[in-house]
């Protein structure tokens, strides 16, 4: 077996998950293979429905993978089966998700969820002022004031604050990898910028990688440096992201590039268009029915 | 439809009126697409669910009134609306429309149901069969009426609701962030949908309620921008978007992130803080403790509501010092002016 090159953090290699048998069959993950390095933002944009989230569930190893390998620092961990195996993989990749009020225990205080969180992984070896200075600091990167937030229940806070502190109980365990699902689809325009820039703090601060999982190709465009394509369940494109949004190749990206609502008007107005490719306010007249077209019938 | 210093709260346990509509007038012409943008918790849903005439039990209208032709509905007069009002006169879009679908019924139940509320002695077959129709004008597939919902997408599911609850013709649609769970290309056809219904005359006239800025710009005539329960800016959409006047306004158009290659290179700010509680909103305007602009007055006086040109409004006392500059001939402040 040959390991993976020693610079990639996190490497999937023909990752592949079939859901249902049979004629029934979705391959809603379909041998996917990319790195992500230390200090890197990858994004993977796709339309709802394209595996995306899948994807996430797979490398979170929250989902088994029918075929396909995961290699973290080399070292392949889809053989790893249970909570117990499954535990120093955590400590190094953690995710953050789209819904920050359905992901909290109502019951449970800030201050409670976040130690909780290293009593799953190397709590025990904290002292109990070690972990107090800890959840405190993370409060603090993620921007809330510890004193005011550590008592206060998920149903007191906004959905902006109880996503930061959903980035702040992965940072707990001072991951290497952050998986962010959607982890902005639900905010606001303005505090969606807010949580983007602690993003790219995080990977400036900490050279901590960011898989960052987004419908919105803006925000991609904004946050990463490379940048993953998938539609029904393959890559298929990717690249840095000048050059995957600057000149898409594939159909299906200059369609996304395309739908893309702008303050003035449709399209790529301002990006260069790759030779022959009709992108921009033209496709508009087209767009109706290849739009309808290709969300159809399921 | 026009609306006139529209005033509602939500009574609460605490005895503490929240009042999320408070003071709100505008217009909408016939033909007219008008967009209500703002961020969450500053009162659109509630100004939606009151325009559309489905209000929840707790919200109370307080003042003002609206209309929609020759029927006004007044403080007086709102918990006795003419149950056919509904759907005819005004339809309403709801954000998760698409999952308020029964998902044992066939698409075509659902038709038959809208048209049965308004029309008793209608039959199923010739519902169906209206329904049919209007979906075939507008090029979506008329076989989604044999369709249980999990059969479509959600994008389809979106657009097939629109269609049929809009078979009545409604005078206004209301729709309220009708595209928030949809990916860009089903967004996109959603929206030319909408505007489809408008240039075939089955509705007269839209509100479009969405936090989404660059989408709103697309199918908006008019943008009024949305602050703690008031308009704080109203005027064309592209007076809106090319020369925001309100610091809040500003505020929304420079954090929206477009794949551009200018949004790249640099640092944007997004706005601190959140919309204050509407149980004790702050007194003067109500979006000074946010502001970078605020001076002294901001916190003390509410500003009005107030004439830029011909066609726009905005209540900030900034704005209005800023223009007044420009009018005595400053250079300077009139480029600071138009910058965004």
């Amino acid at each position: 077996m040959s390991l993976a090159p020693q610079s990639a953090l996190l490497e999937a290699r023909e990752l592949t998950r079939v859901f249902g048998q049979g004629s029934q069959a979705v391959r809603a993950v379909d041998r996917v293979s990319f790195t992500v390095q230390p200090g890197e933002i990858v994004s993977i944009v796709g339309e709802s429905g394209s595996g995306k989230s899948t994807l996430a569930r797979l490398l979170l190893r929250l989902l088994e993978p029918t075929s396909g390998q995961i290699f973290l620092d080399g070292q392949d961990i889809t053989k790893l089966r249970g909570a117990r195996a499954l535990r120093p993989y955590w400590r190094r990749v953690q995710g953050v998700f789209q819904d920050p009020f359905a992901a909290f225990n109502q019951f449970y205080s800030v201050g409670r969820v976040l130690m909780k969180t290293l009593d799953l992984l190397d709590g025990a070896k904290l002292s109990r002022e070690e972990r107090q200075d800890r959840m405190e600091t993370v409060l603090r990167n993620v921007g809330l004031d510890p004193v005011d937030v550590l008592p206060k229940w998920p149903h007191q806070l906004s959905g902006g604050q109880l996503q930061r502190v959903m980035i702040a109980r992965a940072l707990m365990v001072e991951p290497a990898i952050l998986i962010a699902d959607e982890a902005t689809s639900m905010l606001d325009a303005s505090l969606r910028v807010t949580i983007l820039n602690l993003l790219r703090d995080l990977r400036d601060r900490y050279r901590m990688s960011i898989l960052f999982i987004t419908h919105d190709i803006g925000q991609a465009y904004y946050v990463s440096d490379r940048i993953l394509v998938m539609y029904r369940g393959e890559l298929v494109e990717q690249g840095p992201v000048e050059t995957v949004l600057g000149a898409p190749q594939h159909p299906y990206t200059r369609q996304l590039m395309a739908d893309v609502p702008r303050l003035h008007g449709w399209g790529a107005v301002s990006m260069a268009e790759p030779a022959g490719a009709a992108i921009g306010t033209g496709s508009v007249v087209a767009a109706p029915s290849q739009g309808a077209g290709h969300a159809g019938l399921a | 439809m026009w609306v006139a210093d529209l005033v509602a709260a939500y009574a609460t346990a605490s005895g503490r009126d929240i009042r999320a509509v408070d003071g709100v007038t505008f217009d909408v012409q016939e033909g007219e697409v008008l967009g209500i943008v703002g961020e969450s918790g500053c009162g659109k849903s509630t100004l939606a669910s009151l325009l559309a005439l489905v209000p929840p039990r707790s919200l109370q209208m307080l003042g003002g009134r609206f209309g929609i032709d020759d029927h006004v509905i007044s403080p007086e007069t709102s918990d006795r609306i003419p149950r056919e009002w509904r759907g005819k006169l005004v339809a309403l879009l709801p954000q998760r429309a698409m999952n308020s679908l029964n998902p044992t019924a066939r698409i075509g139940d659902f038709a038959f149901d809208v048209l049965r509320a308004h029309e008793s002695r209608v039959t199923r077959r010739q519902a169906i069969e209206r329904a049919r129709q209007r979906l075939e004008q507008l090029a979506l597939p008329p076989r989604v009426l044999e369709s249980y919902p999990h059969q479509l997408s959600g994008g389809m599911r979106q657009r097939v609701v629109t269609v049929i609850s809009t078979l009545l013709n409604p005078k206004v649609l209301i729709a309220d962030e009708p595209t928030s769970a949809l990916d860009v290309s089903s967004q996109k056809a959603l929206v030319l949908l909408l505007q489809r219904l408008l240039d075939e005359g089955y509705i007269s006239r839209i509100i479009f309620i969405t936090h989404d800025l660059p989408l709103l710009s697309n199918i908006a005539d008019r943008i009024a921008v949305f602050y703690a329960g008031k308009i704080v800016e109203i005027g064309p959409t592209k007076q809106i978007v090319d020369e925001p006047q309100h610091p809040y306004t500003r505020a929304l158009i420079s954090s929206t992130l477009v794949p551009e290659p200018r949004v790249r290179c640099q640092r944007l700010e997004g706005l601190p803080g959140a919309p204050p509680d509407l149980r004790m909103p702050p007194p003067g305007c109500r979006f000074h403790p946010r502001c970078r602009y605020a001076t002294d007055i901001c916190a003390r006086e509410e500003p009005p509501l107030t004439a830029d040109g011909d066609d726009r409004l905005v209540a900030c006392w900034w704005a209005n010092a800023q223009r007044q500059n420009v009018e005595g001939g400053t250079h300077e402040s009139r480029a600071a002016v138009g910058l965004a």
